[in-house]
């Protein structure tokens, strides 16, 4: 059931605003936002607001969910001026001040998307109808992102997407009241092709095990497209089922190609045993022509590398962030050691990807009410439209207005040989510059959908 | 040819874990009736059985002199460096080869886990039901089933944990050099020969059991006629007790030993159960020659599915595979390969 909110007040303020779009045919500003608290799902009449948390909290992303929760909760707590304010005092926009949001000091309630679509679509429905959610974020998937993203296009709330890494959530599925911070797969390709070509050289055969859904479609595709554009072949690609835990019969058939590279577009356990059973076979020790046989992984979680152990010592990937990013390689980095101090006071270890992830969207869209000054999801929308920030660990970014997609540094890493412990299995490589990743709104592995008109579910 | 090589290796030691569970489903049916959905669980509790004993051993201390240590400027204390307590009693050599070869010496602690989780199972819940439908003891067994993956994620979280094998077996064994192919097209990796070689003495050991002993033997006539055996005086009940319990070691025990070859999650023993039981009625409900043949002839089959060659013919094959070999079976042999004429058809 959907809160409607409907007041005399509140209808005469809609009205005004209304006319005054209609008498200034110009771009709305947050001034003539600020005027519309009401006439939009969810609009929070009290002294709180409430955002809706959708995590995996069952099934086996559930470690991942848990660090996103944990994060959320320092944003929340943050936001309402405990803690030590973490990124608020690294954040370039300095309009948060731990006062809540717009002074409504924030709630959260939680829902678990057991990384199935229906279900995620089930507890973000139940945290936007039962609990008024007025924003909600999280998710640990693309399948789940997009399901949950189209859905909060439906309900007129504003989705901030959690950890997916399908061009498709800011591509042919991108909708106007979604926003996402977590990179892509073009930007995975993008970033490393260049160092697979210095470390691999120009002249490899890759062979690629992809798992059969969308995020391995979509990341298939980029890092072949990258990799082929500077002189790599591909010389064969097999789809892996998703509910597949024993690789052998696919890892067989490589030692009979000619292939000198391995790209596995894996995530999450597929990753953990396609590596650990590649290793076993000993690809890291084959050599094909003269060249030392390699292994990639496009897309690297601290969880996957927790649990592949010493089998990812070496690989190369990519990541969103890391923690050791700000002392690694200075001050543009700025934030990153904030959120990690607080974090692990709190929890007694460092963050993961997808927990930055998490706590930076509740930080940009607490940010993005407050400059706005309204919790109006279109005013919302407007806000983070064209946002250039800093400060929030990844250096200069900028959230696109034409897909809503952020565009800022991509971490190229590698498995440590030697860890020091379970949280340091990776360590950060190079990291290739935002222009370097950045594509235009029209790229072809993006074609398709719109954005649509943003919905305030009035 | 290399290839077929391979893959016939492949499918031997896939449809070696496929046996050993198929295996331990088939003693409980035979012996006491019930179709056991919580066998895969038993598989999983036998993987983390290794993880606990292998995290038992690396169990440390930070010791004074350490310092702080600091990783990438923090230090919270779960980035300290530990001292395991095996390395501090025994010395650096001696400490390190017993962790290093923490997952074979997990089968001395998990043998007894084991038997007594069978022996708990069956005395505190499934023996109230064997005389309900098998239906009832689906759902009940499933229900456990559920419940143990959940306290098992509960405690360990839901993420693989890496169970490495001994330094000595890590690596591949160059069969393409020894039958003259090319050095390097068929590598098989050590622990998976292990593997296949443990699963044939455990499976062997079992038959052994049943076929040369006097407990064996009153097991077999117990599975063959329980009220006459009753009759006789003997408490069969007791001995089938201690069955259960042993199939829900070997069961455990294919888990130990399978955690090298993945690393271990909360969820494994599901990914195994429904394939296990395809296996059993392929071969045959309570032929426990029927299941070992079914485990490996079905591992094969997956195997070869898995081919380029055949997947560039009928793409999608490999993930239908062993169910379309299972409807063929039993629409030319409804009881199985090996099933015995009575079983499940009352």
């Amino acid at each position: 059931m959907t809160k409607t909110n409907f007041t005399r007040r509140g209808a005469l303020k809609t009205g005004a605003a209304t006319g005054a779009g209609l008498a200034l045919p110009t771009i709305f500003t947050g001034a003539a936002w600020s005027e519309a608290h009401t006439g939009f799902t969810n609009a929070p009449q009290g002294s709180t607001v409430t955002l809706g948390f959708n995590v995996p909290q069952s099934g086996p992303y559930a470690d991942e969910g848990a660090d996103e929760l944990r994060a959320f909760q320092l944003a929340v707590e943050h936001l309402n001026g405990d803690g030590d304010g973490g990124m608020l005092q690294t954040f370039s926009s300095q309009a948060l001040d731990g006062t809540g949001i717009m002074g409504k000091r924030v709630e959260f309630v939680t829902g678990d998307t057991q990384t199935k679509s229906d279900a995620a679509r089930a507890s973000a429905r139940s945290m936007i109808e039962k609990d008024g959610a007025i924003m909600v974020s999280g998710g640990s998937s693309s399948g789940v992102a997009v399901a949950v993203q189209a859905l909060c296009q439906e309900a007129g709330v504003i989705f901030m997407a959690g950890l997916t890494h399908s061009n498709d959530t800011t591509g042919k599925d991108k909708k106007a009241n979604g926003f996402r911070h977590f990179f892509n797969s073009y930007m995975s390709g993008a970033a490393l092709a260049p160092i697979l070509a210095a470390q691999y050289g120009t002249d490899r055969k890759a062979y690629h095990l992809t798992a059969d859904y969308n995020w391995g479609y979509t990341t298939e595709e980029a890092i072949r497209s990258s990799t082929e554009a500077m002189g790599w072949e591909t010389v064969n690609t097999v789809l892996t089922p998703l509910t597949q835990t024993d690789f052998s019969s696919y890892i067989a058939p490589v030692l009979q190609s000619d292939a000198d590279v391995l790209v596995l577009n894996h995530y999450g356990g597929n990753m953990v045993n396609s590596l650990t059973n590649a290793v076993q076979f000993g690809l890291r020790q084959r050599e094909v022509g003269g060249k030392q046989f390699e292994i990639v992984v496009p897309l690297y979680s601290e969880l996957m590398a927790r649990g592949a152990g010493e089998n990812i010592a070496g690989i190369l990937g990519s990541q969103n962030w890391d923690w050791k990013l700000e002392n690694q390689l200075g001050d543009r980095y700025s934030g990153t050691n904030a959120f990690v101090q607080s974090f692990g006071q709190k929890y007694g270890f460092p963050p993961s990807q997808a927990a930055h992830t998490c706590y930076v969207q509740t930080l940009l869209y607490a940010d993005a009410v407050t400059r706005a000054g309204s919790f109006n999801p279109c005013a919302v929308v407007e806000a983070l439209e064209g946002f250039e920030f800093d400060g929030l660990g990844n250096g200069p970014t900028l959230y696109r207005a034409d897909d809503h997609q952020c565009f800022k540094d991509v971490v190229v890493v590698r498995g440590k040989e030697n860890p020091e412990n379970e949280f340091d299995l990776v360590e950060i490589v190079e990291v290739t510059p935002v222009d370097q990743v950045t594509y235009p709104p029209d790229h072809p592995q993006f074609a398709g959908g719109s954005l649509g008109e943003c919905n305030t579910g009035a | 040819m290399d290839a077929i090589i391979l893959q016939i290796l492949n499918g031997l030691d896939k449809g070696s874990a496929y046996a050993l569970i198929a295996l331990g489903l088939t003693l409980i049916f035979g012996t006491l009736g019930v179709v056991n959905f919580a066998h895969g669980a038993l598989f999983m509790l036998g993987a983390f059985c290794a993880v606990t004993f292998s995290s038992l051993l690396s169990f440390g201390f930070v010791p004074e002199d350490a310092g702080s240590t600091s990783v990438g400027g923090f230090s919270f204390g779960a980035l300290q460096r530990e001292t395991p307590y095996v390395v501090h009693w025994f010395g650096e050599n001696a400490g390190n080869a017993i962790i290093d070869w923490a997952v074979p010496l997990s089968i001395l602690f998990a043998i007894p886990v084991m038997i007594a989780i069978g022996v708990i199972m069956e005395r505190g819940l499934i023996k109230h039901f064997y005389k309900r439908p098998h239906a009832d003891q689906i759902l009940v067994t499933f229900g456990l089933a559920i419940v143990l993956q959940e306290v098992i994620k509960y405690f360990y979280g839901a993420n693989p944990i890496p169970t490495p094998a001994p330094d000595a077996f890590v690596g591949s064994f160059d069969f393409g050099a020894m039958l003259g192919f090319d050095p390097g097209s068929i590598v098989y990796p050590y622990w998976r020969l292990v593997y296949f070689f443990f699963a044939a003495i455990i499976i062997a050991a079992v038959f052994a059991f049943l076929q040369f002993t006097t407990f064996g033997m009153v097991v077999r006539a117990g599975m063959a006629d329980r009220e006459t055996v009753t009759l006789l005086g003997i408490d069969i009940d007791k001995r089938f007790t201690i069955m259960f319990g042993l199939a829900a070691a070997v069961a455990g025990l294919a888990g130990v030993m399978y955690t090298p070859i993945n690393s271990p999650n909360y969820h494994m023993g599901m990914d195994f159960l429904v394939l296990s039981f395809v296996v059993v009625v392929v071969g045959g409900m309570g032929s426990l020659p029927g299941a070992v043949l079914a485990g490996f002839l079905l591992g094969i089959i997956e195997a070869f599915a898995s081919m380029t060659e055949v997947l560039d013919v009928l793409p999608g094959i490999n993930q239908i595979v062993i169910y379309l070999v299972a409807i063929i079976v039993l629409l030319t042999r409804p009881r199985g390969l090996m099933g015995r004429k009575g079983v499940m058809e009352e």
